[in-house]
């Protein structure tokens, strides 16, 4: 295995520093190291940041190949900064048994690029009706500790509770896809005022805030863990800063559309009004929840930035509105829209980037080796970051499948120049090594 | 560096503007034999407005009441691709039509013929006169199709690049033909 | 004008009233023997029909061939668009046909900017989702300038299920813009939870927006919104905010009734009330021909941009 020796980054955008990596670890830190046979890499200027962990990716792998694989996927990953990435269960077959799960975990393996960690479906088939073998997952190669039926909310109040208070056996958690069914019919964006214009059913924030409340609660009741998977409103923010205040094990993630967009880009936007690109769910909201969310992101009480990357092929998108499909790719773009939305405005510095887009998504999905500080002894998992750079968005070079980013011809802040998996690169100078 | 002005030069003033009438009037009268089964049918803008002028002075002259209207040919013009959609003007036959009737158009400029030819198919489409005739305030001449005024008001030799501008008391405050010429200075 | 009619929100005053000044000339070709005119000819119009809505495709058909335009009519309805081709590829195909202008009627809102993007000819909306419907609006405003002399300062109450309307979106902007003053009312369950946001006035009170209006506008209300509880019953309904006798007789004298049909007969109107001579819910539809030559006119009538 080749050692590695990084010149001159700053570790958490702190002074320039050495890096030696050695057998997949971080050997050493410090100034003007030396390591004979190293291959050096000139960080001047670049920022060293923990591999980055995402919490919420879908690779589509089994069944919809077309629009991603685990493979394209985690390749996308890998150029964005991430060495672990939490695979959702809405694939088809759906992820809810252990067969499955450890299928998506070998491929992960067998390709490579970054760590795969399956994350379970909550009930069989997704559907709402009766628990998945959650000990089965927990308990298998791919080792479940997140379990989620996203896309789908557990509406049923006593299969949630049943949920959250069996993955206590084996230290899991419920991300829960927040979303009460009724109130969201049909609905096709953010219910407010662009809504109301363009005469396009709404998602109000309440269905949202609603079954947070409750989940909140039942959380609390049963002394269980509870995840709130892409917090999209204001008052979300608000019930979970209440629910935190209590001390009950409640932590939520925030994608990174959510902390840049707003839903008026659907009624005007560079890329055409209804254009199907700016379709997600839960839906973009407006300027208030984004300025919410974000000093939310920023005093702790949402824990981490998750990218919700959905890819989809180009026929789905390219529809009328309400015939599309929802999501957004983000793996690639992830840690430039932090930088733009958070570090730009002075909200994070690099040290709570790394603390919200490594250390606790990797504490909250109980990922062993990764989000851990950049100090020897601890496995080379590490992001080298410009962010001097700026580069125009171009989905065109993008590694995943799918090319349904609604950042296209944005110019964004920062380039991932090197990631290291485990001491090994997977990305050289912003291309995959 | 050469600039290009426009020089613009009054051809007809306003009493020359009252006489052609005048004399086109009589004409009228006298071709038509009395003027006794006429309608004067104006192009809008101004057509119209000399179609509403000429009807006067036949009603002194030829003590005979001659329905006035316009026909507006919009719709039915040959270049209407060459320029944005234009803004329609007022179609507005006597009560009693044209059919069997002698038809005068009036125009304020004859020129290309075009705009003849497009009333022409306007007309048709309105009713069956008896004749139509053609009478014009200033012919300036550059026919592009086989069509002949049968009163006009004043010849006016012009080069195709210059313009004619007709002004009309009614509708601009004050009664003139001008022609108007670039010009390049050195 | 722009390219498209797709919003009555793409309409300036200046072009609002062109079109509606257009449409007082085309109303006298209606009047006469021959109501042809050459203006289009040689011109391709495709009329896209993915909703039945044989009202809104014989008046632009109609329109069209007064023009001269050919026409195309394309439903989606045993076509291979029933067959799960897409919108795009519909598009593509118009497109190589070489359609000059393509008036959509879609159950998608803003299905026609998605078309835009996808053909080079205008595109009209003739109705998408519960989004606008433009040519309704204007349609609309062309019979209240007729029967008021103008709309200035206009007092006008649309009533009904704004919510889902098209035509309450496109009225509401075009009213607007020619300087009416609107005045929706509707139980709250059938407006928008934004609505204060509209250029507007908010009401939940039928009888007393009557005496202050100058034209009443009823909405078609479906009665499938009663099984989405929108509301309890059609008779409550019809009590609270449908215009029978009693109430048109606290309209002002000179007061019109409106109606962008169907009817629901009984429901938002009573059939006296349709019928009597206040109503132009007849005039709409003529004057939906004469607005739509003038739209058509307008777009196609010109150089092609």
């Amino acid at each position: 295995m080749t050692d590695y020796l990084i010149k001159g980054a700053r570790i958490l955008g702190g002074e320039p520093r050495d890096i030696l990596i050695r057998d997949g670890l971080v050997a050493e830190v410090g100034g003007g190291l030396g390591g004979a046979g190293a291959a050096v890499i000139d960080a001047d200027g670049l920022i060293a940041l923990p591999g980055l962990v995402d919490l919420h990716t879908h690779l589509r792998e089994p069944g919809r190949e077309d629009a991603e694989t685990v493979e394209s996927g985690t390749r996308a990953a890998a150029l964005g900064g991430f060495t672990a990435v939490h695979a959702m269960a809405n694939t088809s077959p759906v992820a809810d048994t252990a067969g499955v799960v450890e299928q998506v975990w070998r491929l992960g393996q067998e390709a490579g690029y970054c760590e795969v960690r399956p994350v379970g479906a909550v009930t069989a088939g997704l559907a709402g009706r009766q628990l998945a073998e959650l000990g089965a997952m927990a308990d298998s190669a791919a080792g479940v500790r997140v379990f989620s039926d996203d896309g789908m909310c557990v509406s049923d109040a006593v299969l949630m509770r049943r949920a959250l208070e069996y993955v206590k056996a084996f230290d899991g958690v419920i991300a829960q896809h927040a979303q009460e069914s009724r109130l969201t019919e049909g609905a096709q964006m953010n219910e407010g005022a662009v809504s109301g214009r363009l005469g396009l059913t709404g998602w109000p924030a309440v269905a949202e805030e609603a079954i947070i409340s409750r989940d909140c609660l039942l959380a609390a009741h049963v002394g269980s863990r509870l995840h709130v998977c892409h917090v999209s409103t204001a008052g979300s923010v608000e019930i979970i800063r209440w629910a935190k205040s209590k001390g009950w094990n409640v932590t939520a993630e925030v994608t990174p559309h959510h902390l840049l967009l707003t839903d008026d880009l659907v009624e005007r936007s560079p890329l055409g009004s209804y254009n199907p690109i700016y379709k997600v769910n839960p839906p973009l909201r407006t300027r208030e929840d984004v300025e919410a969310l974000r000093a939310g992101l920023a005093d702790g009480t949402i824990d981490c930035v998750a990218t919700d990357h959905a890819p989809h092929p180009v026929e789905s998108k390219e529809t009328e509105w309400s015939a599309a499909a929802m999501g957004m790719i983000g793996l690639e773009t992830a840690l430039s829209v932090v930088h733009a939305a958070m570090v730009e405005t002075g909200l994070l510095d690099w040290a709570a980037v790394a603390d919200r887009m490594s250390y606790r998504p990797a504490r909250i999905g109980r990922v062993a080796g990764q989000g851990r500080p950049v100090e020897p002894g601890e496995a080379a998992n590490l992001t080298l970051y410009d962010p001097a750079a700026r580069t125009e968005v171009d989905p065109r070079g993008f590694a995943s499948k799918s090319r349904n980013t609604p950042y296209e011809g944005l110019t964004l802040p920062g380039r991932v120049v090197a990631t290291f998996l485990r001491g090994r690169p997977t990305v050289l100078e912003g291309k995959l090594a | 560096m050469s600039e290009a002005r426009n020089v613009s030069r009054a051809v007809l003033e306003g009493p020359d503007i009252q006489r052609a009438l005048t004399r086109i009037a009589h004409e009228i009268i006298e071709r038509t034999k009395g003027a006794g089964n006429i309608v004067l049918l104006g192009i809008p803008t101004r057509g119209a407005t000399l179609a509403a002028r000429l009807g006067e002075r036949i009603a002194q002259f030829g003590e005979v009441k001659a329905p006035v209207g316009s026909l507006d040919i919009t719709m039915y013009r040959d270049d209407l691709r060459l320029r944005p959609a234009r803004p329609l003007g007022r179609t507005e036959l006597p009560p009693d039509g044209i059919d069997d009737r002698v038809v005068v158009l009036v125009d304020d400029v004859l020129f290309s013929g075009r705009t003849v030819r497009a009333a022409l198919d306007a007309l048709n489409d309105v009713g069956r006169p008896k004749a139509v005739q053609l009478a014009t305030l200033v012919d300036r001449g550059h026919r592009e199709l086989p069509i002949r005024a049968d009163y006009v008001g004043k010849n006016l030799p012009t080069a195709k690049s210059e313009q004619v501008k007709v002004y009309l008391e009614e509708i601009d405050g004050r009664d003139a033909v001008v022609l108007i010429k670039r010009e390049e200075d050195q | 004008m722009r390219r498209h009619l797709i919003s009555a929100a793409d309409l300036s005053r200046d072009d609002a009233t062109l079109i509606l000044d257009t449409a007082d000339e085309l109303a006298r070709v209606s009047d006469r023997s021959i109501k042809k005119l050459p203006t289009l000819r040689g011109r391709t119009v495709v009329n896209l029909f993915f909703e039945d809505s044989t009202r809104t495709r014989i008046s632009f058909e109609a329109a069209a061939k007064r023009l001269s335009a050919d026409v195309i009519n394309f439903s989606a309805k045993g076509s291979s668009v029933s067959k799960g081709e897409s919108l795009k590829d519909t598009a593509l195909t118009l497109q190589a046909m070489g359609a000059d202008a393509v008036v959509i009627r879609h159950s998608a809102s803003g299905a026609p900017h998605r078309l835009a993007n996808w053909v080079d000819g205008s595109v009209v909306n003739a109705g998408d989702g519960t989004h606008e419907h433009p040519t309704q609006a204007l349609l609309d405003a062309f019979t209240m300038r007729r029967r008021l002399g103008t709309l200035e300062d206009r007092r006008v109450t649309i009533v009904g299920d704004v919510l889902h309307s098209r035509v309450a979106r496109s009225n509401v902007l075009l009213l607007n813009t020619l300087g009416a003053q609107v005045t929706l009312v509707a139980p709250p369950t059938l407006l928008p939870v934004t609505v204060e946001s509209w250029p507007c006035e908010v009401s939940y009170d039928l009888d007393a927006a009557l005496p202050k209006s100058d034209v009443v506008m009823m909405l078609r209300v479906q009665s499938e919104r009663m099984n989405a509880a929108y509301f309890p019953s059609a008779r409550e309904y019809s009590r609270r905010y449908g215009l029978d006798r009693d109430r048109l007789a606290r309209m002002p004298e000179d007061a019109i009734v409106m109606h962008p049909g169907p009817m629901n007969r009984g429901m938002e109107i009573a059939a006296e009330v349709a019928d009597c001579a206040r109503s132009t819910i007849v005039e709409q539809v003529a004057n939906g021909v004469t607005i739509r030559m003038a739209v058509l006119y307008l777009l196609l009538g010109g150089e092609t941009q």
